[in-house]
């Protein structure tokens, strides 16, 4: 249809003639959507980066503000809301441009985290026509007062990256803020602008009802190859370490490159290994998560000017600003999922008559199969992603919580408004009232909180905060994401104090790092970050202080930022590959030479199948197999397993997990067992529910769910000062919960979250399922080619056993024992 | 560094001397005097949950509950003569007012069962009088004075609380944080017993002071309490809750 509506669409004079000194064309999918908003209608816009979309978007809205009369009183026309803080200024530059060379009029104005609140106040009073901000700030917005006056003559909300917002606890809080426009808006146009998803019609849907799917293909072909290393791959790890030359010989032939890699231990290792061979003195710089922000835009600048020749970095770099100049993305390790793949592969040549060309650099010989089967995958147009998503009960909490903050809500009303948006369509009335209980007394069966309400139902039936201190608490703490607690990283500098005392004073910020990583570190230890070797030297107040060192053998950090699971769809892509005798031909020599003696020693399981290997080794009895669901799903099942096989008396010792496959070790013979037994999909009952109560990563999950809710408040106007956050162990609050109300509606979503995201249960259920019936025992006198990668994981990730902590506290013990009797 | 040939193990609790008295440390975090049949529990900051919960945050009610049946048990099992309340009993001044009724009558129970004794705290200076027991500002038995606020400088034989000291101990490339005991032998700090109380790293400054040739920290497992000597500890960064 696109095409057509070209010729329907008239753009006004200073439109027609802007684009016309510029040599463009109205593109298809910007004129379908100036048609839909004709008739009141937004839409769906799916495009490839660098295909307008961005001002398709907002061309309905520049039309109608220019061809309208002068508004007497300034009023917010059109909202802008995107993901990313730096991507709304970045817009907001780009279409400074056009309304000033146009000559437009048009206010248009940024609001996030950094704008001052003199500024917020007069935007407030005196909107501009359009305004550009997170989704956080739309949260504040809708939680402040007289909200409603403020967005009624809204006309349109643009949505931009969707896809990349959608499935997320922050998108559960966008769509119900979305739901609230509609009510205070019903008239206002709904427009998204994403890139290539597998299920479009889920995520318009997302957007809002009927609303239309403009589609715009677009843009060559990418070229993607996977390095064919002269190197020796290796058989496990993720250093890239064997093919770093090629890579850089690939990138000194290109403009500018891209470097992605899946974690942040990854981009320090990459730094390190392409300066250790930059003969050329190549401008190459490092961009994650945790660097300083200061330092992250310095990067940005460099490489929008030019000035550098690639940038190693994680997902920090797949969405957001366009990068004209990038025509080579190389990927180190496997991408893990198609769908990330043409993401990251989206991010060179924003010119889009060119292919982009991207370069796959597989770390190890799984990987070798896994980006072989990413290409085909891309190559075949299809795309991976999660399934719709229940929204988040906490979330909810904290919308309920913000519309009682801001005009007040009747219950009725406000349950029908969120059942419209798509997360919560399904939510029933009984669990909305224990939301707004839990909104409002914490939600106890022991109700003693009552005259600690947090929020009231007046005599005019509305439900509102009871006081300033609420609103002001709660406004302090808006938002979804919830970090590790983070600690700064600074060099610092040795003066010489009194009585040949070494003084420390604390320099330059570096950047920051989960606290965790920090527990495990003695003083003296060395770790790469920032591209440098440091060695800590500890910790003050709330810094790392760390100096600099030429340390050969750093340990790597192992902190867990990005790290991803292989998707479903790529893993059962992976299978095919690996059984199909045709694709060994396509593979690298020393890769299908692998694969051909696994299949003399062993076995190569059919594609539904799932290989168990059982052999002895050492003094040990080991049962390797390879669901291929990756390493969260992996350490979930090595867990329950670890417990099942301990009450069959084959005492297990410990397990480790890879995103291909998972090793279990125990003093018995596991060769004669049943292995449909052990694997049965009952482990994931009493087993799962006892383990899971216990683990540490569900006390970690339920403080997100907390703190989301409003239960507990990371910021409280009291204890700012002193730095302080929480004054209370939320372990605590868990087990004391835990013990005394095992139903309460946070420790449900708790479970809920726990299963869906960082344990990976729901993936293992479905996968137990899938292979019931349908294992293959290959039972050994030796390791299998296959079961070397994993194999040689053990020692280098943490082994799991049930008591650790228990093990951990009995070790120091007999340490202390054996120096006394030394 | 103490003498380690005072450390044995009797079932899950550690056997420990302090100024020649033997006690034993219990899992749970109290002390058990067995020679006088004295029972010792600290901090137990009792309506913790109900003082934030006035403040804004809704934590569960359940804390004040959780505690008293823990010591309840504990009660039932030694059958002490004597218990000690070592100071910050209740969280704050105003914890007794919102104290729910069943809880009102646990206490009363035990106070009425054995010779119970409240010590001032820092946060009850002045703990409620309807409750039964007596209230000290310390209380001196054998070799042992016991008080809330323990003393910088030597202080032989003093059993204080207040610090609610925790240690973590790294190991298998992780780390354990839990409650524990620290004494040099010559005195002792006590953990925190409440069910909402956290607590600071015994490798703080505020330790120093009271342990000068260092100490040794029982630490609460699971299973018993661990006997674990200060180069096994590690420092806390930046959460150090109270």
């Amino acid at each position: 249809m696109a095409d057509d509506q070209k010729q329907l669409v008239q753009l006004p004079a200073p439109f027609a003639q802007w684009f016309a000194g510029r040599g463009w064309s109205l593109r298809p999918h910007q004129a379908a959507l100036i048609d839909t908003a004709g008739r009141g209608q937004g839409g769906l816009v799916i495009a490839p980066t660098g295909g307008g979309k961005t001002l398709a978007g907002f061309l309905p809205s520049l039309i109608d503000l220019a061809v309208q009369p002068p508004r007497i009183h300034p009023a917010l026309h059109t909202l802008y809301i995107s993901p990313l803080k730096a991507l709304a200024t970045d817009v907001a530059r780009n279409l400074a441009a056009p309304v000033q060379e146009m000559q437009l009029g048009i206010s248009l104005e940024t609001r996030t985290g950094d704008t001052s609140a003199s500024r917020r106040q007069r935007q407030r009073a005196k909107p501009p026509d359009i305004l550009l901000t997170t989704p956080e700030q739309l949260a504040l917005l809708v939680a402040s007062e007289h909200a409603k006056r403020f967005f009624a003559d809204l006309k349109a909300v643009i949505v931009d990256e969707v896809h990349a917002i959608a499935q997320s606890k922050r998108g559960d809080l966008l769509s119900l803020c979305l739901a609230t426009l509609r009510t205070w808006a019903p008239e206002a146009r709904h427009i998204g602008l994403s890139a290539t998803v597998r299920d479009p019609d889920a995520l318009a849907r997302w957007l809002g009802p009927d609303t239309p799917i403009i589609r715009h293909k677009g843009g060559a072909e990418a070229n993607i190859s996977v390095l064919d290393s002269e190197a020796r791959i290796p058989w496990s790890g993720h250093t890239g370490r064997h093919n770093i030359r090629e890579v850089y010989g690939h990138i000194r032939e290109a403009n500018m490159s891209l470097v992605f890699v899946n974690t942040r231990s990854q981009a320090e290792m990459t730094f390190q290994e392409l300066w250790r061979v930059n003969e050329d003195s190549l401008p190459i710089a490092l961009h994650h998560g945790s660097l300083d922000v200061d330092q992250r835009r310095r990067v940005e600048a460099a490489m929008a000017a030019g000035k550098l020749k690639a940038v190693v970095c994680t997902s920090t770099l797949d969405l957001g600003i366009d990068w004209g100049a990038v025509d080579l993305v190389v990927q180190m390790g496997a991408p893990k999922g198609s769908s990330r793949l043409i993401q990251r592969i989206g991010r060179s040549n924003h010119r889009m008559d060119e292919p982009s060309r991207a370069l796959l650099a597989p770390s190890n010989r799984f990987e070798v199969l896994e980006c072989r089967a990413a290409v085909e995958a891309v190559a075949a147009g299809e795309l991976d992603g999660p399934g719709p998503r229940r929204g988040a009960l906490d979330v909810l909490a904290q919308h309920i919580m913000g519309r009682a903050c801001g005009e007040g809500f009747d219950g009725v009303k406000l349950y029908e408004e969120v059942t419209l948006a798509a997360p919560y369509k399904d939510l029933d009335w009984e669990t909305w009232e224990r939301v707004v209980d839990l909104v409002a007394t914490g939600g106890y069966a022991l109700k003693t909180y009552d005259r600690f309400r947090r929020i009231v139902k007046f005599p005019d039936g509305l439900w509102r905060a009871r006081n300033d201190d609420v609103r002001r608490q709660h406004r302090m703490n808006i938002g979804t994401i919830i970090e590790d607690p983070m600690i700064s990283v600074r060099i610092v500098s040795f003066m010489k104090g009194g009585e040949g005392k070494r003084l420390m004073r604390p320099g330059r910020k570096l950047g920051e790092m989960e606290e965790y990583f920090f527990e495990m570190l003695t003083p003296g230890d060395t770790f790469l970050f920032a591209g440098e070797v440091l060695k800590f030297e500890g910790i003050s107040d709330t810094d790392a202080l760390v100096t600099r060192t030429y340390d050969p053998d750093p340990a790597i950090p192992s902190y867990n930022g990005g790290k991803f699971p292989l998707t479903t769809f790529l893993a059962d892509r992976v299978r095919r590959i690996l059984h199909d005798r045709e694709n060994w031909k396509k593979l690298p020599a020393q890769v299908r030479e692998w694969i051909e003696v696994q299949e003399r020693k062993s076995i190569i399981p059919q594609p539904d199948q799932l290989l168990i290997e059982t052999f002895p080794r050492g003094d040990r009895h080991y049962l390797v197999c390879y669901p291929f669901e990756g390493r969260l799903a992996h350490q979930t099942l090595g867990m329950l397993l670890t417990r099942r096989m301990e009450r069959s008396g084959l005492k297990p010792l410990g397990f480790v997990a890879s995103e291909y496959a998972l090793s279990v070790w125990a003093l018995e013979d596991l060769r004669g067992e049943d292995m449909d037994q052990l694997f049965h999909e009952d482990m994931l009952g009493d087993d799962l529910d006892a383990w899971l109560e216990e683990s540490a990563l569900m006390k970690r999950t339920f403080r997100n769910n907390a703190l989301i809710a409003g239960l507990i408040e990371r910021r409280y106007p009291k204890h700012e000062k002193t730095g302080r956050q929480i004054t209370f162990s939320t372990d605590l609050i868990y087990d004391v919960l835990r013990s005394h109300e095992p139903d309460h509606i946070l420790l449900q979503t708790a479970r809920q979250d726990a299963g869906d995201g960082l344990l990976d249960i729901r993936r293992l259920a479905d996968a137990l399922k899938r292979i019931k019936g349908k294992i293959v025992h290959s039972k050994l006198e030796q390791i299998s080619p296959f079961a070397v990668p994993v194999m040689l994981e053990i020692g280098k990730e943490p082994v799991y056993s049930g008591d650790a902590a228990e093990a951990i506290l009995r070790e120091a013990e007999d340490d202390l024992v054996r120096d006394a009797m030394s | 560094m103490p003498e380690n040939r005072s450390i044995s193990h009797t079932r899950k609790d550690l056997a420990f001397e302090v100024a020649g008295e033997c006690l034993s440390l219990l899992p749970c975090g109290a002390l058990w005097w067995e020679d006088a049949e004295v029972l010792v529990v600290s901090d137990l900051h009792l309506e913790k949950a109900s003082s934030y919960a006035a403040r804004g945050q809704l934590l569960p009610p359940y804390d004040t509950g959780a505690t008293l049946r823990r010591i309840t048990a504990l009660i039932e099992n030694l059958a002490p003569a004597t218990v000690i309340s070592l100071g910050d009993s209740f969280h704050d001044r105003r914890a007794r007012p919102r104290m729910a009724a069943s809880d009102v009558t646990t206490i009363r129970t035990m106070t009425d069962q054995t010779d119970w004794i409240w010590i001032e705290g820092n946060h009850d200076p002045k703990p409620p009088e309807d409750l039964g027991g007596r209230i000290a500002h310390e209380l001196v038995l054998g070799a042992l004075i016991f008080r809330h606020e323990p003393t910088p400088g030597a202080a032989r034989g003093e059993i204080a609380g207040h610090l609610h000291p925790c240690a973590r101990v790294a190991g298998r490339g992780r780390s354990v944080r839990s409650r524990c005991f620290a004494s040099d032998g010559e005195r002792m700090v006590m953990p925190a017993y409440g069910a909402l109380t956290g607590g600071l790293n015994v490798l703080d400054a505020a330790f120093d002071a009271l342990f000068p040739k260092g100490m040794i920290a029982g630490v609460l497992g699971r299973d018993g309490v661990y006997a674990t000597a200060g180069n096994r500890l590690i420092a806390d960064t930046l959460r150090a809750a109270g």
